[in-house]
């Protein structure tokens, strides 16, 4: 498995944000991790990325066990978080280039791997361009394209699609679907039900807990999946 | 490798972004300097210094305040760095900083280094303008001082990176700066040697003589006159290592820092 989680659980004061939640994703999947706001996704990737951790529980990215072995793990983890982390003062290149060293990379094989981000993500002409100029789609692909630089084997990414019209929605959600196709596994947190396709893998996340688990066409029942989710999600509040 | 790649990208960048906002590079130069030019002016009629060491002559009060500016812009910009560090991580810049595979201890140390490199860059300005105006010190001095410039750098930079851990948003770092960094400044000898404070006050000469600033601001002065003071470098290692060990608990994940959004 890629990205395993077993048993997690994390608590702020007496608000049980996660309730023993466990899942695995399988190499190359495209997983949906569905929940309405305030479901715990956020918190899910804070103990995910290890910003902060829980005696409660296991997670597993890439076989490194991301308590006993942290660094080999985050190695393996690309992220895109849900706010904006580019230096808006900053070239997309220089915000490229400080994020490959803080991965070891340098000189020649970050430049390399900074050209061939960029190409895949067709932002290879606003390279010199200070990050504040691009529009919101655009910081996202440089975002995305950072996230690969190092070549994670898991790529996560916490509602991406936050503040982008429907366009750049369309474009950023279809291509990182396509990365799938070289092996990447993806976790891709949404509230928004038509970011999912029927064949990705689902769950549906709700006051913390798992609802669902499955392919997605699966938990639809032939039905429209935003039907579904706003059923299970309303029958459980 | 990968740890020193990392480190020279954080320096890097510290440094991109300092060239960015030169505004703030000529108000961390002008502060001191309209102390030096215009408050010194005004109060070396008002003070009498005697012969202290290092000094070994009578000096004006330009002189002797010289050091206390040079700690004062190491405490701005250490104050400075732990506000860019609460705005990186209301940001979210802050999480790229924690997420990338390296110990935090040694991410955080990075940060330390990067900012005081900077601070170190300003206080050789100062020195230069105020040399123009004929404040100098032997020119072997603006060597020795380089390493008391890098300790007392540190231990302040470290200071403001323990406190952006415990300072939860912006808003609150107004405080801060009246509870941190004027006390630390006035009650310390960066204005007035202590032996005057302790005429007015025993007490307020005994907070100034714990206060690790003016330990700082000694260190500094003894150093630009080429000279070592044991006991304000061992105070000023010892209160760098306490906040060092305060930011690396301040920002341990099992704390959960970043749990608490902003």
């Amino acid at each position: 498995m890629s990205l395993a989680v077993a048993n997690l659980s994390y608590t702020y004061g007496p608000k049980r944000a996660l309730d023993d939640v466990s899942f695995s994703i399988a190499p190359g999947r495209f997983c949906a991790l569905l929940g309405p706001n305030g479901a715990g996704k956020s918190t899910l990737f804070g103990l995910l990325t290890r910003l902060f951790t829980t005696p409660d529980g296991r997670v597993e990215i890439a076989g490194q066990d991301l308590s006993r072995h942290p660094l080999q793990a985050l190695a393996a983890l690309g992220i895109v978080f849900q706010q904006q982390t580019l230096d808006l003062d900053l070239t997309v290149r220089q915000n490229l280039s400080y994020f490959a060293a803080l991965h070891g990379l340098s000189g020649k094989t970050a430049a390399t791997r900074i050209d061939a981000a960029l190409d895949r993500l067709r932002m290879r002409e606003r390279a010199r361009e200070k990050t504040r100029t691009l529009n919101g789609g655009h910081r996202r692909r440089t975002e995305i394209a950072r996230a690969l630089l190092h070549a994670p084997k898991v790529l996560l990414l916490d509602e991406p699609t936050v503040g982008l019209d429907a366009a750049s929605r369309r474009a950023i959600t279809d291509h990182v679907h396509d990365l799938t196709a070289e092996g990447l596994t993806v976790l891709w947190a949404t509230h928004l039900t038509d970011e999912v396709r029927p064949d990705d893998h689902l769950l549906i996340l709700h006051q913390g807990r798992i609802l669902r688990d499955g392919p997605a066409a699966e938990i639809a029942q032939g039905s429209d999946l935003s039907d579904t989710f706003l059923r299970l999600t309303k029958a459980s509040a | 490798m990968t740890w020193l790649t990392a480190l020279a990208a954080i320096v890097a960048r510290e440094a991109l972004r300092f060239v960015h906002q030169r505004e703030r590079f000529v108000a961390a130069l002008v502060r001191p300097l309209v102390w030096l030019l215009v408050f010194a002016a005004g109060f070396r009629a008002a003070l009498g210094l005697s012969i202290i060491p290092p000094y070994q002559t009578y000096i004006t009060y330009e002189t002797y305040i010289v050091p206390g500016l040079c700690g004062m812009i190491l405490l701005f910009n250490g104050m400075q760095s732990s506000l860019s560090l609460v705005y990186d991580r209301e940001m979210g810049s802050m999480r790229l900083l924690l997420t990338a595979p390296l110990p935090r201890w040694w991410l955080l140390l990075s940060k330390l280094l990067a900012s005081t490199a900077i601070s170190i860059l300003q206080v050789y300005a100062f020195l230069a303008i105020a040399a123009l105006f004929d404040i100098t010190v032997a020119p072997l001095g603006y060597l020795t001082v380089l390493p008391a410039l890098i300790v007392a750098g540190l231990m302040l930079g470290a200071l403001g990176l323990a406190l952006s851990s415990f300072i939860k948003q912006l808003e609150n770092f107004a405080g801060v700066m009246n509870f941190v960094i004027f006390p630390m400044f006035f009650l310390s000898s960066a204005l007035y040697p202590l032996w005057k404070m302790a005429e007015s006050s025993e007490l307020l000469h005994d907070i100034c003589a714990v206060n690790p600033f003016t330990h700082a601001v000694e260190l500094i002065r003894f150093a630009l006159y080429t000279q070592l003071a044991p006991w304000s470098l061992l105070w000023t290692l010892l209160a760098a290592a306490l906040f060092s060990a305060l930011a690396i608990w301040g920002y341990d994940p099992q704390r959960g820092l970043t749990r608490k959004r902003a």
